[in-house]
């Protein structure tokens, strides 16, 4: 009992969930996260290893150290907020996909070896894009699709990759991998590069997140992107190309945020931000940094599932969650309004709040490195969340000109779950030690001094500033009802763009073929016509039923002579 | 809803909006003056620009908004244009 792997709650937790309804199912959502939480706090210590056998293969199902516990107890928080947030909601599949979807996160975690890795992976795939078809729109499924192809690629690339690993090295441990490890280090890497959406790789998440249920994308948010987090700072930490790509994801997405009207998506596009900064402490590779990413990714599951939660109800609310239609909610909503604020400031990095603590540790570290340029693109990108997440997302919904609409406060549920995140944002924001506490590598670190204070308000406030300053100007752009191409264009439009215009090439080379052969073959018929040859009867040309005609006349002589008994 | 009247709320009145303006403004001013009594650790010689952070805040943002709207001519779509 005391090493029960923590996924096996979930799962279990997901079968009791399919069959109970009302109360009891209410209770099995919120215990399964608290029970496993303490389970794992109170039974597991750092190097618990268990390991299953199933076909004489050894699974190591349980490897525990403070890197998989620090991600473990983030789930269990996550869990418990997001199925706090999900209380209202009837719909059993919804329920058994989330329990299933953080049970595989848990279960990814805490895997020993690569094969444990690969299953729980394709769990995550599976069960998560539940979330997306739950919603049960024509464009949900399709987005959903979409998804799982993504998903599943990055789980055979994973596999593919384990197996080239297991022949080369001998062992699927999984720990350090590095690309120093050939082709099967750069095949783990892509499958982990998707997962946590690379650019160029990351069109599955803004994509499916928006289109997913309003509880949905808070499961959502949490568990993929940062399992893949995780995965990358164990088996990967201290590869240099990741400063670059989590530089790049860092930047880019905050244009498309500027521009997105989707409110929800604007929030996928900040999720590949954040997840940028992690993935540029993992590349740096020092103890600051690597602490920096995982505290990052700590901080980040519960500000952004905050912010997701508050854009949620105002979906679930309003039926409408485009910036273009909203404004001035703030008047009938006024707590989801505040929640959401705390989230804003927490992503923006506020001193005080959960995002100043965490982030800090990753500017610092590639300080300390002397990335110079890198650091300044870093600071644009701290500064451009504020500029969409911190005060877009709550000023076009809450705020702005009235759209007239006039709703109700979210449901009680929602507002204790969007509670509990925004009490944990200002605790781990205000009393950081117990978060560095929990964090996997030996470092000294205190984020508040008098130069990072001030450095970090001041930006703030004149990001704000300029946002005061455009939109008086009217140089701000409007929100308008519109899609954005992204890297997705190449699969959405290019490829089936692509694909139509070919097969239109080769109907039409097929069609000139055929008029070309056809009049071939009546010149050849005229010429033979015209010979002597064409008199005899037998050279005529003769319909194919003539064919079929005789050989029926021919059997149904010989079955007539079989049933008389006659052999010819 | 239409019969009673609506309730005037925090943000309709402008004088609201002003005073909030104001006192932002006076943040900002104050956050500057700052920069100039506080002595700030400086990591890279551009830190050592007085007020650089706000500085750099502000041009960021209006360089992203500005690029953001140049990026729009040639991303933005209709919003059916994968459905067509």
């Amino acid at each position: 009992m005391s090493e029960l792997p923590p996924f096996l709650l979930f799962f279990i937790a997901a079968g009791l969930v399919a069959v109970t309804r009302g109360l009891p199912r209410q209770l099995i959502l919120l215990a399964t996260p608290v029970v496993t939480g303490l389970h794992l706090w109170q039974d597991i210590n750092p190097g618990a290893d268990v390991a299953y056998s199933l076909m004489s293969y050894e699974l190591a199902v349980l490897r525990a150290d403070k890197l998989s516990l620090l991600f473990g107890y983030l789930f269990c928080i996550a869990s418990f907020f997001a199925g706090t947030y999900a209380l209202h909601v009837k719909d059993t599949k919804q329920h058994v996909a989330g329990l299933i979807y953080a049970g595989s996160a848990l279960g990814a975690v805490f895997s020993g070896d690569l094969i444990t890795l690969f299953i729980f992976w394709e769990l995550l795939a599976i069960s998560s894009v539940f979330l997306i078809w739950a919603r049960g729109t024509e464009r949900a499924l399709k987005a959903g699709i979409r998804y799982l192809v993504y998903q599943v690629l990055s789980g055979v690339l994973l596999l593919a990759g384990a197996l080239v690993y297991y022949h080369n090295t001998g062992s699927l441990e999984f720990g350090h991998i590095g690309l120093d490890a050939g082709i099967a280090g750069w095949l783990i890497f892509i499958a982990f590069g998707i997962k946590s959406a690379f650019p160029f790789l990351h069109s599955w998440l803004t994509d499916g997140y928006p289109e997913a249920t309003v509880t949905g994308t808070v499961l959502l948010s949490a568990f993929t992107t940062k399992v893949a987090v995780y995965s990358l700072a164990r088996g990967f930490a201290g590869e240099e190309i990741l400063i670059y790509i989590g530089v790049t994801m860092a930047c880019f997405p905050i244009f498309y945020a500027v521009i997105e009207n989707d409110l929800r998506r604007v929030l996928a596009y900040s999720l590949i931000n954040q997840v940028g900064f992690m993935v540029t402490g993992i590349g740096i590779g020092t103890a600051l940094a690597l602490n920096g990413a995982v505290a990052h990714a700590f901080s980040d599951v519960i500000f952004k599932g905050l912010l997701f939660m508050s854009m949620g109800a105002v979906l679930y609310r309003t039926g409408n969650i485009n910036g273009s239609d909203l404004g001035g909610l703030y008047k009938s909503m006024p707590k989801t309004t505040l929640l959401c604020i705390v989230g804003a400031l927490s992503i923006s990095a506020f001193p005080l709040f959960s995002g100043f603590v965490s982030k800090s540790m990753v500017m610092t570290a590639l300080m300390q490195e002397n990335h110079g340029y890198l650091w300044l693109l870093m600071l644009f990108a701290s500064a451009g969340v504020f500029h969409h997440a911190g005060i877009k997302i709550p000023y076009f919904a809450f705020f702005h000109h009235d759209s007239g609409i006039r709703t109700e406060e979210a449901p009680r549920n929602m507002l204790v779950a969007m509670s509990v995140a925004a009490a944990l944002c200002i605790f781990i924001g205000t009393q950081p030690q117990y978060l560095y506490a929990l964090l996997p590598w030996e470092v000294e670190y205190w984020p508040y001094d008098l130069t990072h204070v001030l450095a970090q308000t001041q930006l703030l406030f004149f990001s704000a500033l300029a946002f005061v300053w455009l939109n008086k100007k009217g140089l701000y752009p409007p929100e308008l009802h519109s899609v954005n191409l992204d890297a997705e264009w190449f699969y959405r439009h290019l490829v089936p763009a692509g694909a139509q215009r070919t097969l239109h090439l080769l109907r039409g080379a097929k069609a000139s073929t055929l008029t070309k052969v056809i009049a071939h073959m009546q010149g050849v018929k005229n010429q033979f016509g015209k010979s002597p040859m064409a008199k005899y009867y037998l050279s005529e040309s003769w319909p194919t039923g003539s064919m079929v005609f005789w050989i029926s006349a021919i059997l149904a002589t010989f079955l007539l002579l079989g049933l008389f008994g006659l052999r010819p | 809803m239409s019969d009673e009247k609506e309730k005037i709320y925090l943000f309709d009145r402008p004088e609201n909006v002003n005073r909030l303006l104001k006192g932002f403004y006076a943040i900002c001013i104050l956050l500057v003056l700052a920069d100039f009594v506080v002595h700030r650790h400086i990591g890279f010689g551009w830190e050592k620009i007085p007020a650089f952070y706000a500085l750099y805040g502000f041009v960021a943002c209006v360089l992203l908004v500005l690029i953001a709207k140049k990026i729009r001519n040639v991303v933005m779509r209709k919003e059916d244009y994968y459905d067509e």
